[in-house]
């Protein structure tokens, strides 16, 4: 937390200096005015490209999905005329909040979160503990092996698991052929498991990383004096390793939970091997997408605004959570 | 006696960690490589067996070699469509990554660097955009620019892809960290205006952290499969995610072994340039997560 901290607190300091006018006698007179002018500008100019570029590419688009979302697709009953929206602000809301497709499909990332986030976590927690210990040897390979998935694209993941889960080819299923079981990943009710298997392998040891960077910062003389006391490597790991990495594996559990709420990429790859057992609403991205591709926007709008506000009710809540445990 | 009550106290400095923990410590690391390691090790060792033998055998070791003849058909199916799909690929990455890291370095720069009004409320602003996946607007953008008309058109993936509000934060840290604002001062002394300062000299000065937001971009355009996934309908104007999982859609039509190769090739650049450039990866994870 202190080396990004440290030298935001040492500027708001000396910003005076900064921001301010200039001292008196640093400038020719004649360049004062203008000089102080333009120095009070040039921050806006430097924000506006990027300020300009997110209202148009982050809040433009909610906002219009917002408005889309007040309005309801009505078809005529012969479908010979085309389809009129009418204003309904809760016509699409009720909808959605009635539609088994697009609930299930919450509930199906919640169900996801809630197993994979801490397996995920626990993973990532013990690798950083075991790299750090002073058994492991070859720390440098093991910490490459568990970062190299993160640098393969979630859609290349999930497209190499996917030859490894098919029923006709998986690797993985001819290495346990001998000990006289197989698993069916594509199964209805394994698929969830077999999308969380990819998206495990893809971020643990990323989350493993920042664990380890956090496990560094522990001074060594609190270990040290952990050892002259004759703790074992286990009692320092649970006692003063774990609760020293808090701070990282809370961070990691808020980008973690929020990141399940966005997934798409992994079923939608394996949807077309799955032989049905992923639907075309499995994840709420999906069931917007699905309402696209019937045509109704309106009603992929009002999806995605609520999931939209959900995450945001979410991360709201888990910040406040957090910064409040970081101040006791 | 005597000598078991003085070994430990010579042996202990070095190395006071006793057999069974490194077996143990070892064999648990063991495991968690050959977890991480076998996916892509399947994948080379099938990208190198000869065309159409990519998913016999138990996949573990090579068997006969045709790699150069399997990329060249990757090359000749579709008139040639995945090396456009390639180009497409670091085009829109490229582009959006230079662009976006240019605002971003802008914009963190003046956050870090000056007071004016409205900044406490533009970082908060971007600290929550950090907190909220972009997945979550793809949708809604989709929406949006079919409304006026920009599907099918690359700036419908190029617009939204410089737009990094986690590139403006990690540039407000790096550039507290690294631009003394004596620099600054003794600059303005001198009659420099403050855009000569950040192009001569903030630059220079933010430059291993800029290629850090470069590549941290770079990766993010790329993985970034839903947008490009809804907006570019025309697979001539597809990058390479896009065009190989719309290839493992239609498996009767292409062949599921040029899927194998072409998954191969495409992640070739990205390992090239994370195992290069490690240095920067972790300097902006642990940055990223030291909030």
């Amino acid at each position: 937390m202190t080396d990004a901290a440290a030298p935001a607190d040492t500027r708001s300091s000396s910003e005076g200096a900064t921001g301010g006018p200039p001292p008196a006698g640093s400038r020719r007179a004649p360049a004062g005015p203008r000089q102080r002018r333009r120095g009070s500008r040039s921050p806006l100019l430097f924000c506006a490209p990027f300020v300009v570029l997110f209202l148009g590419m982050y809040v433009a688009p909610i906002v219009y999905a917002a408005v889309k979302s007040l309005y309801t697709v009505r078809r005529s009953g012969l479908g010979l005329t085309p389809p009129t929206e009418e204003f309904d602000p809760f016509g699409n809301y009720g909808r959605a909040l009635d539609d088994g497709a697009f609930l299930s499909s919450l509930g199906r990332i919640v169900l996801f979160g809630v197993v994979q986030v801490p397996v995920m976590l626990g993973a990532a927690l013990v690798l950083a503990l075991l790299i750090d210990s002073r058994s492991a040897r070859g720390k440098g390979f093991f910490r490459l092996s568990g970062f190299l998935p993160y640098a393969i694209p979630g859609v290349s993941a999930a497209l190499v698991w996917s030859f490894m889960y098919s029923p006709q080819s998986s690797p993985v299923n001819r290495m346990l052929e001998p000990l006289g079981f197989t698993v069916p990943f594509f199964d209805s009710d394994l698929v969830l498991w077999s999308v969380a298997n990819i998206v495990t392998w893809s971020w643990t040891g990323y989350n493993m990383i920042i664990v380890y960077a956090a496990l560094q910062s522990i001074p060594a003389e609190v270990l040290e004096a952990a050892r002259m006391d004759g703790a074992s490597a286990v009692r320092i790991a649970w006692s003063i390793k774990v609760p020293g990495v808090r701070g990282a594996l809370v961070l990691t559990a808020v980008f973690s939970i929020i990141g399940s709420a966005q997934l798409y990429n992994e079923p939608v790859v394996l949807q077309p091997v799955s032989d049905g057992a992923v639907s075309s609403t499995f994840t709420p991205i999906m069931s917007a997408q699905s309402a696209i591709a019937a045509g109704n926007y309106p009603y992929a709008a009002a999806q995605s605004v609520l999931l939209a506000v959900l995450v945001g009710v979410v991360s709201f809540v888990f910040f406040k959570f957090t910064t409040r445990g970081e101040q006791e | 006696m005597s000598t078991t009550t003085t070994r430990p106290s010579v042996i202990r400095p070095r190395r006071d960690t006793s057999l069974p923990s490194r077996v143990v410590v070892t064999a648990l690391l063991g495991l968690s490589a050959f977890y991480f390691l076998l996916p892509l090790w399947w994948l080379l060792v099938s990208a190198t067996k000869p065309f159409g033998e990519q998913f016999s055998g138990t996949g573990l070791w090579f068997d006969g070699f045709g790699l150069f003849d399997n990329i060249a058909r990757l090359g000749s199916q579709d008139g040639g469509i995945f090396w456009r799909w390639m180009l497409n690929s670091v085009l829109y990455c490229g582009v959006g990554a230079l662009v976006g890291t240019a605002f971003s370095a802008l914009a963190g720069y003046a956050l870090a660097k000056y007071r004016f009004p409205g900044r406490g409320l533009l970082f908060g602003v971007v600290l929550a955009a950090v907190l909220i996946p972009k997945v979550l607007f793809t949708l809604p953008l989709y929406l949006m620019f079919s409304g006026v008309g920009l599907i099918d058109n690359p700036l419908a993936v190029l617009l939204p892809s410089v737009v990094s509000p986690f590139g403006v934060y990690l540039c407000r840290v790096f550039a507290a960290q690294s631009v003394p604002d004596e620099v600054l001062e003794a600059c303005r002394i001198d009659g420099a205006s403050e855009f000569r300062i950040f192009r001569s000299v903030s630059v220079r000065m933010m430059l291993p952290a800029l290629v850090t937001i470069l590549l941290f971009q770079f990766v993010e355009i790329w993985n970034n499969y839903l947008l490009p996934a809804m907006v570019l309908g025309d697979d001539r104007l597809q990058p390479v995610t896009v065009g190989l999982v719309g290839w493992n859609a239609s498996h009767v039509a292409v062949p599921p072994a040029l899927v194998v190769v072409g998954s191969l090739v495409s992640i070739v650049p990205l390992l090239l340039a994370f195992l290069s450039l490690q240095r920067f990866w972790r300097a902006g994870m642990t940055a990223g997560a030291l909030k």
